[in-house]
């Protein structure tokens, strides 16, 4: 494992609950310690001995790449945490309830200083049930938090009634869904459902399936909504949302593609629609090549690299999702497709 | 291929078990000073230790023979004496010191975030806030005015007057900062792995690029014809010599070795370069001809890191030129001392 320090990036809009599951983070027994970043010194406190302001100053890159933007502070903070290395195991950053997570994650994969010291476990986004639909429809960042999340930690359930709960969830996951969904009252969740996640390491991008059939979190509820959450396996009892703006594209050829194609072709599409992606992940077999190549991208950054060789038992395959906004989908499958080593017989 | 190295100097360098990172070593009265990220100040010779930052790191710290000042992690910037005595300066609640500047007559700056307060030698304060945190400080030599690196330029600014401060402008992040001694120059790191100068006198820029990693260590020779920087698997020294600077002209490049160079020292006197790698290798380089003595070992060529990696974090001369004193990341620490005759080759 490496000695890099993980760090969670907590967001949420406003009122959802982010003060309280970073209050319960820090509350339970667990052993570690933890270094936080908070963006303003809000009414609640932080019961945590290393509490860090940060200022959120989000900048622009001069590597001509207009969506390559850093959190300037938090490269400052991490450097200057790194000067009480030893005494804390693990960061998270809270970010302002209208901060668009990218600069953030982006910052792990454009500082090299940063990317030596630390690395982004996941990022969690804690969104309220009761207005969660209303600010998907008028907030924009509400809407980038839920598509960027790796977890979801859908909070105050017991404010509404089972039937806008599904409505809430279906909506969500019209706009991602491979983030694990956690239904939840107070933030009452386990902490390895938060910590721990290595949802950026590229050896855990095992496999790409929408995760519908989600951990319900049951035990930690108290207020008996239990019944509502029988009716898994027959397609979870989801509506199906379009949303107009925001979407998920998912695109698989049974068999390989070939390397020469789709390098220069998966690049374009970072460089063209990148501003568009907000997280993009692939499970590639090359020609010709025993390992799977698995990447993983923040709009135009992209990371990847031979993984473990396909076992016997495994279909060779190739699995490519884009989360982001007026994705043309169309046009990402045609390009895609046409990497394919057995062109589909038309 | 192992390069061979003079090591007629190592036998002059004694280790010191600092036991955390170094900030910065200093000189004060002639008694060399470690300040410590452990929050403390210690006095090598004696082994006393001022525990200046109770539970708290300092992150950057100034110095001159007269004092030492640092900023924490707790919002204070301390200042010390030889005889061990220190005054807080002031304090940013809730906040984090970023950057230091100091003056010899006495005044002092720092800056927490986007808030940047001079200190004159009586004490009086003054406040500016930056458009946005300023990273790097440093006073200019005539007047009593300040240099502030930030987002997209520096500005200049009077701490006495009203007036908006002058800006310079050039997009990006821009972290540290430093002055060419006649004050002509200023010159910033940026996070894009290049330098950036401005002549101040006409706004004039200049771009310096090609580093593999950020800079983060600057040091003008005395004759202030040559700036020496880190950032690169050498050390890479900018001529000052006309009046506009660097402009047009190739840098130097001396001290070539398969590590990045983390710090750089000129010697106060003559045009020999102390250079220190984040694989623990100090050279002393003499800008001539290139030649090299060893003053620390570092790793092997090829040799993994430990955990702690031995980067080389501080250097620093006396104002003499007869001692070297340098610090690392892992908390080790040591000082060279020049033998009465500098060893010929």
């Amino acid at each position: 494992m490496s000695d890099k320090i993980p760090v969670t990036v907590l967001t949420g809009y406003l009122g959802a609950g982010k003060t309280t599951l970073l209050n319960r983070i820090l509350s339970e027994e667990h052993g570690y310690k933890f270094a936080v970043i908070v963006n303003e010194f809000g009414e609640i406190g932080i019961d945590n001995d290393l509490v860090v302001g940060a200022d959120e100053e989000v900048f622009e890159m001069n590597n001509g790449c207009i969506c390559c933007t850093v959190r300037g502070d938090l490269i400052r903070i991490i450097e200057g945490l790194m000067k009480r290395k030893g005494k804390f195991d693990a960061i998270i950053v809270e970010t302002t309830g209208l901060a668009d997570p990218a600069p953030v994650a982006q910052t792990f994969f454009v500082d090299q200083e940063v990317q030596d010291t630390a690395r982004l476990d996941a990022v969690v986004t804690v969104a309220d049930a009761k207005w969660l639909s209303a600010r998907l429809k008028d907030a924009p960042e509400a809407k980038n938090q839920i598509a960027f999340a790796d977890v979801i930690i859908l909070n105050k359930q017991d404010l509404v009634t089972p039937e806008e709960l599904r409505e809430v969830e279906a909506r969500i996951r019209a706009i991602n869904p491979y983030a694990t969904l956690h239904k939840t009252t107070k933030c009452q969740v386990p902490l390895d459902a938060v910590l721990g996640k290595n949802a950026f390491d590229l050896d855990r991008i095992l496999e790409i399936e929408p995760a519908f059939l989600e951990v319900d979190d049951h035990d930690h509820h108290d207020h008996g909504h239990d019944h509502h959450g029988h009716d898994h396996g027959i397609d979870h009892g989801l509506k199906h949302f379009h949303d107009e703006e925001m979407q998920s594209v998912a695109i698989q050829i049974d068999g390989d593609v070939d390397p020469v194609r789709f390098m220069p072709w998966i690049n374009l599409i970072a460089q063209r629609e990148g501003p568009k992606i907000l997280r993009s992940k692939g499970i590639l077999a090359f020609k010709d090549e025993p390992k799977r190549f698995v990447f993983q991208g923040v709009h135009m950054i992209l990371d990847g690299d031979l993984q473990r060789e396909w076992r016997e038992d495994e279909k060779r395959g190739c699995k490519l999702v884009f989360i982001g906004r007026e994705l043309n989908e169309a046009d990402l499958r045609s390009g895609f497709m046409a990497c394919a080593v057995n062109q589909p017989q038309s | 291929m192992m390069e061979e190295y003079d090591e007629s100097l190592t036998p002059f360098v004694k280790t010191v078990a600092a036991g955390s990172e170094t900030i910065l070593p200093a000189f004060l009265a002639d008694k060399p000073i470690l300040a410590l990220s452990d929050g403390s100040f210690l006095f090598v010779e004696t082994g006393e230790r001022v525990q200046a930052f109770p539970d708290a790191a300092i992150l950057c710290a100034r110095a001159d023979a007269r004092r030492i000042v640092a900023g924490g992690d707790n919002g204070k910037i301390v200042e010390m004496t030889p005889d061990g005595r220190t005054a807080t300066l002031g304090e940013e609640p809730g906040k984090w010191i970023d950057a230091i500047a100091i003056r010899e007559d006495g005044a002092t700056a720092w800056s927490a975030g986007k808030q940047v307060r001079a200190r004159d030698t009586k004490g009086a304060l003054r406040g500016w806030a930056a458009p946005s945190s300023a990273r790097g400080l440093a006073f200019l030599p005539k007047g009593y005015r300040l240099a502030a690196s930030h987002y997209n330029g520096v500005s200049l600014w009077f701490p006495n007057l009203d007036a908006e401060p002058d800006l310079l402008k050039w997009p990006g992040s821009h972290l540290d900062l430093t002055l060419s001694p006649d004050g002509n120059f200023c010159i910033t790191a940026m996070q894009e792995n290049a330098l950036h100068g401005w002549r101040i006198a006409d706004k004039k820029d200049m771009r310096m690029t090609g580093y593999p990693a950020k800079t983060r260590s600057f040091s003008f020779s005395h004759d202030g014809q040559w700036m020496a920087t880190s950032g690169a698997e050498a050390c890479v020294v900018w001529p000052f010599q006309s009046k506009d600077g660097p402009m047009g002209k190739p840098p130097r490049e001396c001290g070539v070795r398969p590590a990045k160079v983390s710090q750089v020292a000129f010697h106060p006197r003559a045009l020999v370069l102390a250079v220190g790698y984040e694989d623990g290798w100090i050279l002393m380089i003499r800008l001539d001809d290139g030649a090299e003595l060893l003053v620390r070992k570092g790793l092997d060529e090829g040799e993994t890191p430990p955990r702690d990696k031995p980067i080389v974090s501080a250097l620093s001369w006396d104002e003499h030129g007869r001692r070297l004193m340098y610090g690392m990341q892992d908390g080790e620490a040591g000082m060279l001392t020049l033998p009465p005759v500098p060893p010929k080759r």
